[in-house]
């Protein structure tokens, strides 16, 4: 394929002030700017969002799936939960 | 270990994540036919959302009001996102949105033969909505339980989006049928040209369906192709008897005993006609995409060039 394909981008909306950016999907396009009025049409065609960011695919750095056990040593630590201290229900809420 | 133990192995965990619900992700392994059976499905449903904007588009010009005129349109620019949402789904397994295209143009890549039915009338474009998206609806959301998480994803931003196009088209046909003589025969008349074909987007019978057993077995779909056909029609029948239109298949009738809708032989012969190219108007919408494709190549390279310029005089700011 040539050089001229537009590259991949990954489309984050907030959807209103307060809330986070959050994933919405992807698409071509061949700068961000252009990117940014893509996912505009694209994404909040119906007033999805107020605030759009846009991160080439390529830069995404991701954790490996296949290493499990990255996420292992979390599972086994319950202390780190507040439902794990007994507290009397006559404290109340706490 | 030796190669195929390993294979085995991973094909086992992949299962059991299947069945425990979990969904797979683009970077987990997956067997190859998962992956094979992904990208021709899902490619399959975005080349029917891009080919399905044709039939439409073809009334926007000759929509009856602007009322319906905008309402055409954003459901035209609608179809263009969720092709582009599934195209995205399908690249996250390793195939290239051009080469997704190649195969759209080429024929190597089916889309949903219903779209190879021409828009006679106004009232096919109600029709339209309100028997095609509402059958595509039916799939679309078993669909949104599917087992490969992008898919999904997408497919719950598509619902959202899809019942308003059922809406419209039922609504279209309600204006209709409170009409002229005339309207009411041109609702008639859409009816009886777009009810079997909108059956046939089910697809063949069970018996008669090559992937589905393996697909559900992957939960890449979650009902049968009969199941969903009978789901479609128990739901429809209602609907027809509302606007006044008969169905025309004389042997629709209720069954007591199975709780659903009896309903009559499907013209299989017509179904495979149609999807292996002799359709009223297969050669009609590839030749039109492929004119698009064409056509708007330079505005792609003039985007790149725009951008190439862009970042070159950004560069220079910052020197």
């Amino acid at each position: 394929m040539d050089k001229k394909e537009w590259p991949l981008w990954e489309i984050f909306i907030r959807s209103k002030s307060g809330l986070s950016h959050k994933h919405a999907g992807s698409l071509h396009a061949a700068d961000a700017e252009m990117a940014i009025e893509n996912a505009r049409d694209v994404y909040t065609r119906r007033n999805e969002g107020v605030s759009i960011w846009v991160v080439k695919s390529s830069e995404v750095i991701a954790s490996d799936p296949e290493q499990e056990y990255m996420f292992e040593s979390a599972k086994n630590k319950i202390y780190r939960h507040p439902t794990f201290y007994d507290i009397p229900e006559e404290v109340g809420h706490m | 270990m030796d190669n195929h133990n390993n294979i085995h192995s991973l094909e086992m965990k992949f299962q059991s994540k299947i069945d425990a619900e979990v969904k797979i992700e683009p970077k987990d392994w997956m067997p190859e036919a998962y992956r094979k059976t992904l990208i021709r499905q899902i490619s399959q449903h975005a080349h029917s959302e891009i080919v399905g904007m044709l039939p439409e588009g073809n009334w926007i010009l000759r929509a009856p009001s602007l009322r319906r005129k905008v309402a055409l349109l954003a459901k035209v620019q609608d179809e263009a996102g969720h092709g582009l949402y599934l195209y995205s789904a399908a690249e996250t397994l390793g195939i290239s949105r051009e080469e997704l295209f190649e195969q759209l143009i080429t024929g190597k890549a089916k889309y949903s033969s219903i779209f190879n039915y021409p828009t006679l009338s106004w009232a096919d474009i109600g029709a339209v909505g309100w028997l095609v998206d509402g059958a595509a609806i039916m799939n679309q959301v078993m669909l949104t339980r599917t087992s490969y998480g992008p898919y999904a994803r997408a497919m719950v931003r598509i619902c959202k989006e899809e019942s308003f196009h059922q809406r419209q088209g039922y609504e279209i046909l309600i204006s209709l049928s409170r009409g002229t003589e005339e309207q009411k025969k041109m609702l008639q008349d859409a009816v009886d040209r777009w009810w079997w074909p909108a059956l046939m987007m089910f697809g063949p019978n069970d018996s008669a369906s090559t992937h589905s057993e393996q697909s559900l077995k992957w939960k890449i779909k979650r009902k049968s192709n009969d199941e969903l056909r009978q789901d479609f029609i128990d739901a429809t029948v209602l609907q027809a008897n509302y606007l006044g239109v008969k169905l025309p298949d004389p042997n629709l009738k209720w069954n007591e005993e199975r709780g659903h809708y009896d309903f009559g032989d499907i013209n299989w012969e017509e179904f495979w006609a149609v999807v292996n190219g002799n359709g009223p108007c297969n050669k009609l919408r590839l030749k039109a995409r492929k004119k698009a494709q064409e056509e708007g190549a330079w505005v792609r390279e003039a985007a790149m060039a725009h951008a190439e310029k862009r970042a070159k005089r950004k560069a220079e700011k910052v020197a």
